[in-house]
């Protein structure tokens, strides 16, 4: 049961990160490699503040935006300084590294003594006795919910309309007379501040912050995201953003199921054997070559 | 009025392959005038309509729109006064959203895209009423993703959606270019409609002669970043195909071909 329990846990989480994915890789066509520097932002914002004695809640929205800074960074160095996407990822990833490591102080940052968004008298005395063995999970489904129907609000919204065009056919949205840079620095301010906010969950629910918790970030976001549309693509009732989710999740399983045979130091390998498995499956490399043009 | 004054266009500047298209080029397109324009390849219509959307920059010169100053005007914020329709049927529509996002899209162009609902469902009447003309049973695919309708109804898309909200001008370049010659003049039809409905100031370079004498009012013809022919009104009534190719013929030999 537990072992359920933990794969739901990260998988939701992880959700959140692939949220942002998603909004990257599949909306505005940008691998962003950001993510692996945004990841651990929000766990290093978080850690600090929380040593620090701030309320817990509190680093919600100040790990939201601080992933938001920087993707509003590689935005602008993409986009102003007109570096090619992946090049623009990988500067602000770089340097995020030692932005993590000043933010947090140091290369690890245990929370155990702290109190976190799922421990803390708050939630004891909100929760009846018999659910309080579940208030991890609780609070994870409640706050990934939240994220994503605040995200499908905003898909469905004029801008968020732009958004989809500006990854689709840029010319459109200047055709619109819109900046579409202005628009993409929008969608990468969204999606790492998503990215961020899963670093700032995660980091709560394991209780430490540690410098290279973002590695390998981008391959699990985009595991999920690639599992939950070409695993769902057929359901059209379902919305993208479930679709991604639940993508997370299954590919957690799956992460986990095959770690009980191999040793932690397995995990990165195992991480890659999955996602090329998921990629020769879904055969989503073919669909990159654009069939409009 | 649009008004291009002395403008000077290089291409690879400073390299061995420098190229000057325009040389102290000037056009003047009043207002309400539907200009078509025709030339070989290289000689310079694209360019021109870029330079006047601001897509590419000049050397030297100016572009007034109404007596204002538009050349340090960037690419986004002209078109807030411009539609435009490509060549490429794909460049005028997103093909990964529907047909009804699409024309919502279109709707709210010169207005700020905020949180409201991207489509407004007392408009959705509106839009089928708009493609019910073009008889591409388009308006029963409102839910219909854009990718997956043909080259031909994604234009007739594309022009619907350029002139949709109040501009001053539209520039059509080669936008028949692409389809099948049924289609294409089921297209040309639609311009020539919503360019008299609308009273819009058009400049439209097309590669088909037939088109260029039989629609608009002005017709010019370019060569190497310069008009050799250029006629209005009765002059350009007066004009016929034939005139066209022995001017194109005789601009041939010159270059040796």
């Amino acid at each position: 049961m537990d072992f359920f329990i933990t794969i739901l846990e990260q998988g939701f989480i992880y959700g959140i990160l692939a949220l942002g994915v998603y909004i990257t890789y599949k909306i505005l066509d940008f691998p962003d490699l950001t993510t692996d520097g945004s990841f651990p932002l929000g766990a290093s914002v978080t850690a600090a503040l929380i040593s620090r004695g701030m309320n817990p809640y509190l680093t919600l929205p100040v790990a939201l935006l601080a992933g938001a800074l920087a993707g509003i960074c590689t935005g602008l160095i993409h986009v102003k300084g007109r570096v090619r996407d992946l090049l623009s990822g990988i500067i602000m990833m770089t340097a995020l590294w030692t932005i993590n490591l000043r933010i947090a102080g140091t290369s690890n940052v245990p929370l155990f003594s702290k109190e976190t968004i799922f421990k803390n008298g708050f939630l004891e005395g909100l929760l009846p006795e018999g659910l309080l063995p579940y208030r991890t999970i609780l609070v994870i489904l409640l706050l990934t919910l939240v994220t994503k129907l605040i995200l499908d609000f905003y898909m469905s919204s004029q801008s968020g309309f732009l958004l989809r065009a500006v990854g689709d056919n840029d010319k459109l949205v200047t055709a619109l007379a819109k900046d579409q840079g202005n628009m993409k620095i929008l969608g990468l301010a969204i999606a790492n501040g998503l990215v961020s906010l899963a670093g700032c969950i995660f980091c709560q629910e394991e209780r430490v912050f540690e410098i290279s918790m973002g590695t390998g970030a981008v391959v699990i976001g985009l595991a999920s995201v690639i599992i939950g549309t070409s695993l769902f693509k057929n359901l059209t009732f379902m919305k993208a953003t479930t679709a991604v989710i639940l993508g997370s999740v299954i590919y957690k399983a799956c992460t986990a199921i095959a770690m009980r045979s191999f040793e932690p130091q397995d995990m990165k390998l195992i991480t890659a054997v999955l996602f090329l498995i998921v990629l020769l499956i879904s055969m989503d490399r073919k669909k990159k070559v654009k069939t409009h043009a | 009025m649009l008004e291009l004054k002395d403008i000077y266009k290089y291409y690879n500047p400073g390299t061995v392959n420098e190229l000057c298209l325009f040389k102290g080029f000037n056009l003047t397109v009043k207002e309400g005038e539907f200009v078509s324009v025709v030339g070989s390849n290289g000689s310079g219509k694209t360019s021109m309509l870029n330079i006047i959307c601001g897509s590419i920059p000049i050397e030297s010169g100016s572009i007034l729109l109404d007596g204002k100053d538009i050349t340090r005007e960037k690419e986004f914020r002209r078109n807030g006064k411009i539609g435009r329709v490509y060549q490429n049927p794909a460049l005028g529509t997103c093909p990964s959203m529907t047909i009804l996002e699409n024309m919502s899209l279109a709707d709210n162009k010169g207005k700020t895209y905020g949180l409201r609902r991207g489509t407004n469902k007392k408009r959705i009447d509106y839009y089928r009423e708009l493609l019910r003309p073009l008889n591409l049973g388009l308006e029963d695919k409102m839910y219909v993703k854009v990718g997956s309708l043909s080259g031909g109804q994604r234009q007739a898309m594309a022009l619907l959606m350029s002139t949709m909200t109040p501009i001053e001008f539209l520039i059509l370049d080669e936008h028949t270019a692409a389809l099948d010659p049924k289609t294409a003049e089921i297209i040309m039809q639609l311009t020539d409609t919503l360019v008299k409905e609308k009273h819009l100031t058009t400049i439209m370079v097309t590669h088909n002669l037939r088109y260029a004498v039989e629609y608009g009012d002005r017709l010019i013809m370019m060569h190497q970043g310069t008009s050799v022919i250029d006629r209005a009104g009765a002059e350009k009534a007066a004009l016929g195909i034939d005139d066209i190719l022995s001017k194109f013929n005789e601009i041939s030999i010159e270059c040796g071909n």
